[in-house]
């Protein structure tokens, strides 16, 4: 075509494909899920519930059963750096469904034909939805007060890292679920059966002291142990408790008698989140 | 000028069992407004998406903008602007996000996006609702948002797929003048897809296309003198025995379509008062007509475009329905 400009109508050229571009494409789907994050209080309310009655109402309820066992520490207390992470566990896989309410609507075409990279595309949604996620836990991280947690700086910063490697290990599983389930009920029902085993067996109910054999591997297996039991250590080592106490609400996890530090268990769902992270690139490169 | 738009040669698409498109061969001119008309299931949304490195071509090879649809398919992507059948917006954000969305995604340079944003928007008379969300939008509006989101990075093609079906007719014919007045701004080629006939009018060439093959592709004048003959549609007491006569005592080749005993004939207006004398059955109405497209879709496929929706194997249309929506990519 001869005439770039045609009655006043300015022309705009593309340029090729770059690190740049792709950085942008990036940027942009993830401010998308802020956007959409932030316009929508509901959600940041009803997120919130769940994870409040876990604390207030179940954490108060069964102090009275519990009172013996945790040998003087509130209930809630030791439940808090659980209900810290099943926070991030709901909210991630929660965002993640978006790329299924995406397809559903039709949005994800308009994404998957733009001339970036699918890992472009999928980066972003992850990002996109740890931070939502990871923002969820502050709202969580902010309630330590009612608790009797204290607000020290490298407590509060120690959980907020511990939740970013979380939130985007578990966005990017959601996500890796989401290239697969088609249907918005289907991945519901899907993730709530994977979620639920994945809480559970976290120890973020309850301690790690004399479990029965076949908990103790299932616990070992569960990825959401290598959150919380940091967590958890954290919290306690800024609370004054007996160490015979915080020996048994707080024994730390061992690989075959191996006291696993709390560094090494952030990289262990950092690692985990990288990988699935590869796998949802993959399978959303697939033609 | 550069080479031709879209040029399209032995292309052949399968899915599984099912063959959607049946080597097709075609050549686009840049700036030409190309229509591609047929029953759904035909095999025009899986021939667009082919173009639209949305799927691969099973065989054969396809050229847009001067780019191979499969080896540079990122070329191909930032010289076409797309509106699909199904709304692609985000109806949470606001007219303006979307566009702006759509500007970060293809890497427009910075500098360029709000000026070409306010224009894209003007056109189609959308700049004073920018800030509305897309929820809020009419069927017409949103059809409207798509087409000045296709249209802001600049594309040199704009594929548009049935723009306006599921609208009313108004808002069709304001859809139109909207494609019309872009034409002239933008010397855009325009490929589109449609089973309505009366739009295939606006096109400066159509393909006619039935069963994943091409079975005519001319300009809609050109294909309508094709046939030359007036059409005659009757109602009548009795179907067979009218087909019958008219068989046996003038030599004519009827069908039913649409419910109605259909033919062709020279001059049809001196042709009636002959029928008349001497019908073995009753005539409740009859109706002559100059041959419009849909009956050129007949005489080349021997059924209406309404019929041939009917009938059409579903399979078909399944096959060309799994990269509708919800294609996995």
């Amino acid at each position: 075509m001869s005439a770039v400009t045609v009655s006043g109508l300015a022309r705009v050229r593309v340029p090729p494909r770059s690190a740049a571009s792709e950085l942008r494409a990036i940027k942009i789907v993830w401010q998308r899920e802020l956007i959409r994050y932030f316009s929508d209080r509901v959600r940041i309310a009803t997120s919130l519930l769940q994870p409040v009655l876990f604390l207030f109402v179940l954490g108060t309820g069964l102090s009275k059963l519990a009172s013996a066992g945790t040998g003087g520490l509130n209930l809630r207390t030791f439940l808090y750096p659980g209900i810290l992470s099943m926070t991030v566990l709901f909210t991630a896989i929660f965002s993640a469904a978006s790329v299924v309410w995406d397809r559903e609507f039709g949005f994800l075409r308009e994404m998957l034909v733009a001339p970036v990279r699918r890992s472009s595309i999928v980066i972003g949604k992850c990002l996109g939805g740890a931070t939502v996620a990871t923002t969820q836990g502050v709202l969580m991280i902010a309630m330590a007060g009612l608790v009797g947690v204290p607000y020290a700086p490298s407590l509060v910063l120690a959980v907020f890292g511990l939740q970013i490697v979380l939130s985007f290990m578990l966005t990017a599983f959601g996500l890796v679920v989401a290239a697969r389930v088609k249907q918005m009920q289907s991945f519901m029902a899907l993730t709530q059966m994977l979620v639920m085993p994945l809480f559970f067996l976290s120890e973020a109910m309850f301690p790690l002291t004399g479990l029965p054999t076949w908990l103790t591997v299932l616990n070992r297996i569960d990825p959401l142990t290598y959150a919380v039991d940091p967590m958890r250590r954290i919290v306690f080592d800024h609370l004054d408790i007996e160490p015979a106490v915080r020996a048994r609400l707080d024994p730390g996890v061992t690989w075959g008698g191996w006291h696993v530090p709390p560094l090494v268990e952030a990289c262990v769902v950092l690692a985990l989140g990288l990988l699935l992270l590869g796998v949802a690139i993959a399978e959303f490169s697939r033609d | 000028m550069e080479g031709p738009a879209v040029s399209v040669t032995g292309l052949v698409k399968r899915f599984g069992e099912v063959q959607a498109v049946r080597g097709i061969d075609l050549t686009v001119d840049a700036g030409e407004t190309f229509g591609f008309l047929g029953p759904n299931g035909a095999g025009k949304s899986t021939t667009i998406n082919v173009l639209c490195t949305l799927i691969r071509p099973t065989a054969g090879s396809a050229q847009v903008a001067g780019y191979d649809v499969v080896t540079e398919r990122d070329e191909v992507r930032r010289n076409i602007g797309l509106v699909f059948q199904d709304t692609t917006l985000d109806a949470y954000l606001t007219a303006e996000r979307n566009l702006q969305l759509h500007a970060e995604l293809y890497g427009m340079p910075r500098g360029a996006i709000d000026n070409r944003l306010r224009q894209v928007l003007d056109m189609v008379g959308l700049w004073d609702r920018r800030a509305s969300k897309v929820s809020t939008f009419s069927g017409g509006m949103k059809r409207r948002l798509e087409i000045a989101r296709g249209l802001l990075h600049s594309p040199r093609v704009l594929f548009l797929d049935e723009p306006t079906i599921g609208l009313d007719p108004q808002t069709r014919s304001s859809i139109w003048s909207y494609i019309d007045e872009l034409r002239q701004a933008e010397r855009i080629t325009i490929f589109m897809t449609t089973h309505y006939m009366d739009e295939a009018e606006y096109c400066d060439r159509i393909a006619i296309i039935d069963q994943g093959k091409i079975i005519a592709l001319d300009t809609p004048q050109a294909l309508k003198a094709s046939i030359g003959e007036d059409r005659v549609r009757m109602n009548v007491d009795d179907d067979e025995v009218a087909i019958a006569a008219l068989r046996d005592q003038f030599g004519i080749r009827a069908t039913i379509a649409e419910g109605a005993v259909t033919f062709a004939v020279e001059e049809g207006e001196q042709f009636i008062p002959k029928l008349f004398a001497d019908f073995p059955t009753g005539i409740r109405s009859v109706n002559v007509s100059r041959p419009s497209l849909d009956d050129v879709f007949m005489s080349y496929t021997g059924t209406t475009i309404r019929d041939a929706e009917t009938n059409e194997s579903d399979q078909l249309r399944a096959g060309a329905t799994i990269f509708g929506r919800g294609g996995r990519r």
